[in-house]
């Protein structure tokens, strides 16, 4: 059940194969993850991406939003990763991982993981692009996601 | 009282600094922002529209009418941006 909050790049491959190692160990029948990676989509070619975040409160919601999930479909292991500071495009910024006796569950858990890391958790994105920087604002549809988990 | 007051992204930006210590008699954050944004015309623009700010007292995610009795920590930001 882990959380890492981090600048450092990660392998999401390398992460997932010791997560599946330790799922299956612990005697987990699947194994569900997610990764997400900067793209660029700006008009302006992106240059960079500067996540900013809030020590101390983003550990203690991302290791809410872990717990919960965890006690709603009986996970038997979840790994939340994500990055701030400075990432290029192309890079990896988080990732979630979830395993489960069987596939539902596992797939339920990483999504309900994805929407509350969207709005949940004390990030906030601004594109560096070659005419200018923006703060990514919040999508009224991020928000209305996390009604399908009441 | 005595806060701990937070900014974050373009709030941050806009007031100018990350954090500051504030001696308040705020009974809600409602009465923080409204005694913040009479400082200074910054702390009015940062706070001028106030469905574009979300706030936690003591790092948990609160709302406008949330109290502030016993809170040592105020953080305002805008709407998270995580994933």
């Amino acid at each position: 059940m882990t959380v890492r909050v981090q600048t450092a790049p990660f392998d999401a491959g390398a992460e997932l194969t010791r997560f599946s190692a330790g799922a299956a160990a612990g005697g987990a029948g699947a194994v569900v993850s997610f990764t997400g990676i900067v793209r660029d989509l700006t008009p302006a070619p992106l240059l960079r991406l500067e996540i900013e975040h809030y020590p101390g409160m983003t550990e203690r919601a991302l290791g809410d939003i872990r717990d919960r999930a965890c006690a709603r479909w009986s996970l038997s292991g979840a790994l939340i990763i994500h990055r701030h500071g400075t990432l290029m495009p192309q890079d990896p910024i988080m990732m979630v991982a979830t395993a489960a006796p069987h596939r539902a569950a596992a797939f339920a858990a990483a999504d309900f993981l994805m929407d509350y890391l969207k709005s949940r958790a004390p990030f906030w994105k601004k594109e560096v692009t070659a005419t200018g920087t923006a703060w990514v604002s919040g999508k009224p549809e991020d928000e209305a996601a996390l009604g399908r988990w009441d | 009282m005595t806060l701990e007051v937070l900014y974050f992204a373009w709030i941050r930006e806009r007031i100018g600094l990350p954090r500051e210590t504030v001696d308040t008699q705020a009974a809600t954050v409602a009465d923080l922002i409204a005694e913040l944004s009479a400082r200074e015309p910054r702390y009015a623009a940062a706070f001028s529209d106030p469905s574009a700010v979300r706030v936690a007292v003591d790092q948990t995610l609160s709302d406008i009418e949330s109290p502030l009795e016993g809170a040592r920590e105020v953080a305002f930001f805008p709407p998270m941006t995580g994933g």
